[in-house]
């Protein structure tokens, strides 16, 4: 297993260019799938605060599971990841809601139907990934403006903006996830499952 | 959770990101510190690499982006007209996928009284000459009798919602077997079996008669429902969230609040004609909470037997659940 998870794990330096590994598949199938899953979650788990953790044990289990071996159906295998998920944990409880497989099945036929047109997603994305940095505060936008328009370094939007190296990170670090939540949130929820 | 807060790890996977990402001084042992951190366990690997995911994506996006960010809007907007159809094809598909056996049609003659049915699964609206609506559940006969000095409904059986148009002039009269509804302006579910009627009342006022010999009668009021006999008539109060829970029907899904298998069981039977049967007493207590299409029964016996782990057979007219 250590040896397979050795040549499975990406190096995080060299990975753009490498053969498919574990990380760009888990970045073109898994990730993708992402407002599905939150759908899911969302309407299957009452407290909303614990949504994020769930969503976080349902990667890493899939992702434990692809180091093994990949799954054939990526949305089949994340969504029964996230069912089984909450029936452990519901199970200690009295009452278990059959919603929840009854949404794995509705939710597989949505899965198999062809997606929507990809140029339409894309522009889409363009259009909500404006609306995400106009949602940034002021000086983090910059920084991130600076980062990805102009293509600046680090060192140079410290100097730029005058402020400390620490700080850009702060704003950059705050920008990724910001646009993370954007490019992975809610863009497939509005076409819901027929 | 046997990890940390994801909220934490992410913040910890942006910081990692932006300095691999933005930096110059970016070195192999600051790369060898990543990977050591994304070997420690599974959830910080997939938290980095949502966020370097995320990271890809903006970039992918802007190359195809037009140089001033001004003009992005303007793009967006010329686009703008296709979300609109796109989301009207998808809600058409919904509205076929869906559907499920409901008709609507007005009925406006005058001719009385008039028949009105549905089988088992059936569900239809009816409008009636005086504008109200009756809204017929599966396996439900009433006859309507509405003229210029009376309106005179007969639930020969099943269950029904009704939406009252008030007529101070001409009360609404519903009749079932020996019990008698007189609608004051309202709207109510009423449901027929064997010797009883239940009233639920949602809006407005109503009287529950019981008639003949044993003549009783209680006023009701909005979220009371009256369960009446031949010989009498008991009025409790309903929560909301349950009397929605017994509308379910009327937008094809049912729903089981905290029942019991066996419960439930019985209710899905009332709109399918392949019927479960539930074997064992004890198999009949487990607990059900779900919300379900009416006539998916495949669904129901497939979710049960994954969850409580039951053994299914299938005998063509019905589903034997069994331990």
């Amino acid at each position: 297993m250590n040896d397979q998870q050795d040549s499975e794990r990406e190096s995080a330096g060299q990975g753009d260019m490498a053969a498919p590994s574990i990380a760009t598949w888990f970045m073109r199938e898994v990730l993708p799938l992402e407002p599905i899953l939150m759908q899911f979650l969302q309407r299957n788990w009452r407290n909303q605060s614990d949504i994020t953790d769930l969503r976080q044990e349902v990667y890493a289990r899939v992702w434990s599971a692809a180091m093994r071996e990949r799954p054939q159906f990526p949305k089949r295998f994340v969504l029964t990841t996230a069912r089984n998920l909450i029936i452990n944990r519901l199970r200690d409880e009295q009452i278990v809601p059959i919603e929840v497989i009854a949404d794995v099945d509705a939710l597989g036929a949505v899965m198999d139907a062809p997606g929507a047109d990809q140029a339409v997603i894309a522009r889409d994305e363009l259009r909500r990934l404006q609306d995400a940095l106009d949602q940034l505060p002021p000086r983090c936008r910059e920084a991130v403006v600076m980062a990805h328009v102009e293509g600046l370094a680090g060192h140079e939007i410290a100097q730029r903006m005058n402020i400390s190296r620490p700080t850009v990170s702060v704003h950059l670090a705050q920008g990724l996830r910001a646009l993370t939540a954007i490019m992975y949130g809610e863009e497939i929820a509005r076409k819901k499952s027929p | 959770m046997t990890s940390e807060p994801a909220d934490t790890l992410e913040a910890r996977a942006a910081d990692w990101l932006q300095r691999r990402r933005y930096w110059k001084d970016w070195s192999p042992a600051d790369q060898a510190d990543l990977d050591t951190w994304l070997d420690e366990a599974p959830h910080h690997a997939v938290a980095y690499w949502r966020l370097a995911g995320g990271l890809e994506r903006t970039e992918r996006l802007q190359a195809l982006r037009p140089q001033r960010t001004t003009r992005v809007s303007g793009m967006a907007a010329a686009l703008r007209p296709i979300l609109p159809k796109l989301v009207a094809a998808f809600a058409t598909v919904a509205l076929l996928g869906g559907g499920a056996l409901l008709f609507v049609s007005a009925t406006k003659t005058g001719t009385n009284p008039q028949l009105y049915s549905t089988g088992v699964g059936g569900h239809q609206i009816i409008t009636l000459a005086d504008g109200s609506q009756i809204e017929l559940n599966t396996d439900t006969t009433l006859t309507a009798d509405i003229g210029p000095n009376h309106r005179h409904v007969k639930l020969e059986r099943g269950e029904a919602f009704f939406d009252i148009v008030h007529d101070s002039n001409r009360p609404f009269i519903v009749e079932a077997d020996g019990q008698r509804i007189t609608d004051l302006g309202t709207q109510f579910l009423a449901r027929r079996e064997a010797g009883r009627l239940e009233v639920d009342l949602l809006q407005g006022k109503a009287r529950v008669d019981i008639l003949g010999a044993n003549a009783k009668s209680a006023l009701l009021l909005p979220g009371d429902r009256a369960i009446a006999t031949t010989t009498d008539v008991a009025v409790t109060k309903r929560a909301a969230k349950k009397l929605d829970a017994q509308l379910g029907w009327r937008r094809g899904v049912i729903v089981f609040d905290n029942v019991t298998l066996a419960e439930a069981a019985a209710e899905l039977n009332r709109y399918n004609q392949q019927k479960i049967v539930v074997v064992g007493a004890s198999t009949g207590q487990l607990n059900v909470n779900a919300t379900l299409p009416i006539n998916n029964v495949g669904l129901f016996v497939r979710s049960a037997k994954t969850l409580f782990d039951l053994k299914i057979e299938n005998r063509g007219n019905e589903i034997l659940i069994s331990r």
